[in-house]
């Protein structure tokens, strides 16, 4: 078990920079997530701790080791591929050992640890069958088994679950969150899926364009989230936005509505609010023509826009909720519930 | 010479037009036969039936006139005597057994089969592993490819000289004697060396199939997913290890496919042979002395008799060979 440390990381091709000096400090037997929509480097970083990128500048510690210039079968990790990587000429009994066997371990411990490490993921049935005759879930079973039976201090994973298929997908996460409960192994997870992101991590560190946009737990980065980008991308539905003025803690929308906050603030921002922190108000100040309702059985979207005005804007409401179109809804919302962000840098204006 | 042009272009145009007539003309008769006036779903089915032996037939036809009937026609004439004529019984195979031509012939046959395919596919292997991790790679892959363009007697042109011999005073123009030559050392006549000459001959056939080899592996390597190699370096395999018990593996079927194909290409090696040496020093190959006892001899008992040798050695790679292409296209 170890802790990780991420000390000003940067990755560079050539000229192209694509991670720009991250930094991070996961502690042992978290379970980190790292997210970001595609093409955000959350894979290079991943690839960069396994040792399968080299670092451009800054440094990685596991445990107390600078793991810069370690080759990766050094770096005692284990790591988790997207399309599994198994080895298909090999038995899945001889995937799982092929890393102790290389390890010279006796055939004994090998044994042991494999039937163990099957036990576990219950594919016992399966040891001597090839990797081709096993079915997605089944195979990423073995790749964790692979993972598990090496008994490392970290492990990795790169997207494990974007090849399965949703019913399973959801039923592997729980099994990845209680297994790595079970084995206390400090876990690095990449996913752009932000439901993945939040049901799995103990800290979700979001990336976006290779700069680290927000580090902190699930429920900081869904109450408080430091950026535009963040709170766009946690959070389903996704959070409504609009340009707004802010005077003296008085919030004025493009369509005139006034909403009061519990700052004193005076500037343009971009204001954010949930779909789900609206409430139904005859008395409320936010008034929206209903376009359509997405009738989801628990709950209910709205979507329609501002009276008076172009904006879009997306209600959550519990139970069942049906208007005719056009008709006008008013909400209130709680000032506490309201996101305000620069304008211009999209950070996070704390009230 | 227009007339020439002409005639081969009439020649396209009238074989194109007859086999279009036929297949064309055929459908149309099969469809009259059992078509329009009762659409009942037996004469249906036995449209189906005979429909694809009408696309098939000439094709049939063609290889059994020029395939199947010579084998039955080889096999009657091994059993006969020189002019074809006189029926011997199995003379001629016992005559094989004994003659020390053909005893040679077998050796030296061996020896190609064993060294060639090896050759070619390990030098194969090597460049296609080797010419993805270096700049110049593709440069070197296209040179290495180019012998494949080259006929055999071309190639066999080529190497004549790079194993030239001048006698007495006259100056070295052959490649390897140079070299020899540059070294302080007495220039050989490499083409006479007791079996040696029969390895310098196979190294024109690696220098060809070498190519073929690498291309096609180049291929397969490529096919293995990049990430169960990174799989193999977390679980602690260094480069050698990663080649050997990870990517060959991968790579196995194809590597069969390259070793058994060119395996049949030198059991029918002819033209090397005969343009380097035609069979003297103890070089001579099955193939070759079926040529030289169809020509010079003029014994058709005997030259079919090799003939049928060599198929007979064939055969079972060529099987072995079809089945693991039609395991690699999956259509298993």
């Amino acid at each position: 078990m170890a802790s990780i440390v991420l000390k000003d990381l940067v990755k560079d091709y050539g000229k192209v920079e694509v991670l720009h000096h991250v930094a991070g400090q996961f502690e042992d037997g978290e379970f980190i997530v790292i997210v970001g929509p595609s093409g955000c480097g959350k894979s290079t970083l991943l690839r960069m701790i396994a040792g399968l990128e080299t670092v451009s500048g800054g440094e990685i510690y596991i445990g107390d080791k600078m793991v810069n210039k370690l080759e990766p079968a050094d770096r005692d990790i284990a790591m988790v591929f997207q399309n599994y990587a198994l080895y298909p000429h090999m038995s899945v009994r001889q995937n799982m050992a092929y890393g102790l066997k290389l390890r010279k371990l006796p055939k004994e411990e090998i044994n042991k640890r494999v039937e163990e490490a099957a036990e576990i993921l219950e594919i016992k049935d399966y040891l001597d069958r090839k990797p081709r005759q096993l079915s997605g879930g089944q195979r990423q079973r073995v790749a964790m088994g692979r993972a598990i039976v090496r008994d490392p201090q970290v492990f990795l994973f790169d997207e494990p679950l974007s090849n399965l298929d949703a019913k399973l997908r959801v039923q592997m996460r729980l099994e990845i969150r209680k297994l790595q409960r079970r084995l206390g192994v400090t876990s690095i997870y990449v996913t752009h899926d932000q439901v993945e992101a939040m049901t799995l991590g103990d800290r979700l560190m979001v990336l976006n364009g290779g700069y680290v946009e927000q580090f902190g737990t699930p429920i900081e980065l869904y109450d408080r989230p430091a950026s535009v980008f963040v709170a766009g991308f946690i959070g389903s539905p996704a959070m409504n936005f609009m340009k707004a003025k802010i005077n003296s803690g008085k919030i004025k929308l493009p369509n005139g509505t006034i909403l009061n906050s519990n700052t004193q603030l005076s500037a343009d921002i971009t204001l954010g609010i949930r779909p789900e922190h609206v409430v139904a108000d005859a008395k409320g100040a936010l008034e929206l023509e209903v376009e359509m309702f997405e009738q989801l059985g628990a709950n209910t979207l709205v979507h329609g826009k501002l009276k008076d005005s172009d904006e879009p804007f997306v209600a959550s409401m519990p139970g069942h909720v049906s208007e005719e179109p056009g008709t006008l809804m008013k909400f209130s919302i709680a000032p506490e519930a309201l996101h305000m962000f620069d304008a211009k840098t999209g950070k996070r204006l704390e009230p | 010479m227009l007339d020439q042009v002409l005639n081969a272009l009439l020649t396209v145009v009238i074989g194109v037009g007859v086999c279009v007539l036929y297949f064309w003309g055929a459908n149309w008769v099969l469809d009259r036969l059992l078509g329009s006036d009762e659409q009942t779903s037996a004469n249906d089915g036995l449209r189906t039936k005979i429909r694809p032996w009408i696309f098939l037939f000439p094709a049939l036809f063609f290889l059994s006139l020029y395939l199947i009937y010579p084998v039955f026609a080889t096999m009657w004439l091994s059993l006969n005597g020189a002019s074809g004529e006189n029926f011997v019984g199995l003379a001629n195979f016992i005559w094989a057994i004994q003659d020390g031509n053909f005893l040679q012939s077998v050796y030296n046959n061996l020896l190609w089969l064993i060294i060639v395919p090896i050759g070619a596919t390990v030098f194969g292997l090597i460049v296609a592993v080797m010419a993805d991790r270096l700049w110049w790679g593709n440069i070197a892959k296209s040179l290495i490819f180019m012998p494949m363009a080259i006929s055999f007697v071309g190639a066999s042109v080529i190497w004549k000289f790079v194993y030239d011999y001048r006698s007495g005073e006259s100056e070295q123009i052959g490649i390897l004697n140079a070299i020899v030559n540059g070294l302080g050392m007495e220039p050989q006549v490499w083409l006479q060396i007791p079996f040696w000459n029969n390895v310098f001959l196979m190294v024109i056939l690696i220098w060809i199939q070498t190519g073929f080899a690498m291309v096609i592996l180049s291929a397969a390597l490529r096919g293995i997913p990049e990430e169960t190699l990174e799989a193999a370096r977390i679980d602690g395999a260094n480069d050698l290890q990663i080649f050997f018990s990870i990517m060959i593996p991968q790579i196995f079927g194809t590597i069969i496919v390259v070793w058994t194909t060119i395996t049949i290409v030198v059991l029918k090696v002819f033209d090397i042979v005969l343009a380097m040496t035609n069979g003297q020093w103890d070089t001579q190959v099955l193939a070759n002395l079926m040529f030289d006892w169809l020509t010079r001899g003029v014994d058709f008992g005997r030259s079919s008799t090799i003939a049928l040798v060599i198929m007979i050695a064939v055969l079972p790679i060529m099987i072995w060979n079809i089945r693991e292409v039609n395991k690699e296209e999956g259509t298993r």
